[in-house]
């Protein structure tokens, strides 16, 4: 009798938790819905923007990928939430070895990829990669995916520039500053130009392609509603205005352009960032500069 | 008027396309690391899996100066014209 109890108690928070992490989503469609606006023939717009707050400087316009992205975070966090509530050392549950599962593989590619000073990485990592993949998958849904806007991705590979820079900070700040004269000083506005084209050239990768997919898309979805008026533009009444070539057919290349595309974005985005931030990281220098710290330490210690 | 504002059309139709000749680089530079990882696999079929996400890896990176041009192709048909004119119908004004 107990077991059962138990059983139940858990399936309505399982429920509580799945149905929240859908919310959002279908959200999003009824927030589409709601402010879609008719349109004729090809149109492909930025993000909309619901409203604008007031601000001193300028006005802060609330648009589409700040609120999907939103909606994205709370999905993922409830999923999360859905993932890991209950856990028991003995893995019973099929959702606690998923979970299992994706914390391995997360720990092992950051383990790889970053080397041993870099462990701490894997919750950003997975982090970056389920954003990623989520907001792209959202295209899905038909709802305005966050990554096909250039602020949003511009905004996470500012984020891994910070991360860069301060790793290369490590090594100290002469030795960052030596770094862009080298190898010769002439090369200098170069290696500059180099620093910043790591962030730009992330961001437009992870945009580039998810923006051209939904543009690609949407010319097709035109095109085929073009080539059923002209074959069956000859039939009587309503019969003559269905684009039967639209059903279905599009899906197939949302197969590749949302589903495969998407998934792969985000995990090029995170190899990316996993990379340039190992990368970044100059382990001699860094250790040069702890044994000069501890021996002035030890120094300052005997004088004591 | 309709001279210039026709002018600024074709110039940006023009420009999108010779955007997109850019597109033949990433196409040899993906074949030639798809034909590589194909004979790296041929030869130790063992490691397909580790060849087969380098590859990827490899092809996503060699891809972005193509996803360049396609940005400016794009930006170059559905932005630029509106823009551009705008701002001569402001200059005429």
């Amino acid at each position: 009798m107990t077991k059962s109890k138990t059983d139940k108690k858990f399936l309505a928070v399982d429920i509580f938790y799945l149905v929240m992490a859908a919310l959002p989503i279908v959200c999003g469609m009824v927030i589409k819905i709601l402010t879609a606006t008719p349109s004729n023939g090809i149109e492909i717009t930025g993000a909309r923007i619901y409203f604008t707050i007031p601000m001193p400087l300028q006005d802060l316009p609330i648009t589409e990928s700040q609120i999907n992205s939103w909606l994205v975070m709370i999905t993922l966090l409830f999923l999360c939430l859905y993932f890991t509530h209950g856990l028991s050392v003995k893995a019973k549950l099929k959702r606690q070895l998923i979970a299992e599962w994706i914390v391995k593989q997360t720990q092992s590619l950051v383990d790889t990829n970053m080397g041993d000073f870099f462990k701490g990485y894997a919750p950003f990592i997975g982090a970056i990669m389920g954003l990623s993949a989520l907001s792209s998958l959202l295209a899905l849904f038909g709802i305005y995916s966050p990554t096909s806007d250039i602020n949003v991705v511009g905004g996470w590979a500012i984020l891994t520039f910070i991360l860069i820079t301060y790793y290369k900070l490590k090594g100290g700040v002469f030795n960052y500053l030596k770094g862009f004269t080298e190898p010769i000083f002439v090369m200098t506005p170069l290696n500059i130009i180099g620093e910043v084209a790591t962030p730009v050239s992330m961001a437009f990768r992870h945009y580039g392609n998810v923006l051209s997919g939904s543009v690609i898309a949407v010319l097709i979805a035109t095109a085929l509603g073009g080539l059923s008026k002209l074959l069956l533009g000859w039939l009587p009444g309503f019969l003559g205005e269905i684009p039967f070539l639209q059903i279905g057919l599009p899906a197939i290349l949302s197969i590749y352009f949302d589903l495969f595309s998407s998934c792969m974005q985000a995990f090029v985005f995170a190899m990316l960032t996993m990379l340039n931030i190992s990368g970044a990281f100059p382990q001699d220098l860094y250790e040069k500069r702890m044994l000069k710290k501890r021996s002035k330490q030890n120094k300052k210690q005997k004088i004591n | 008027m309709e001279l210039a504002i026709g002018l600024i059309l074709a110039g940006c139709a023009i420009g999108a396309g010779a955007a997109m000749i850019a597109g033949i680089g990433p196409g040899i530079g993906e074949g030639n690391a798809v034909g590589k990882a194909c004979e790296a696999i041929g030869r130790q079929p063992e490691c397909k899996g580790s060849v087969t996400s380098t590859m990827i890896m490899g092809c996503a990176i060699a891809e972005t100066t193509g996803i360049y041009a396609l940005i400016i192709a794009i930006l170059l048909i559905f932005v630029a014209p509106n823009m551009f004119v705008n701002i001569l119908l402001n200059a005429v004004k």
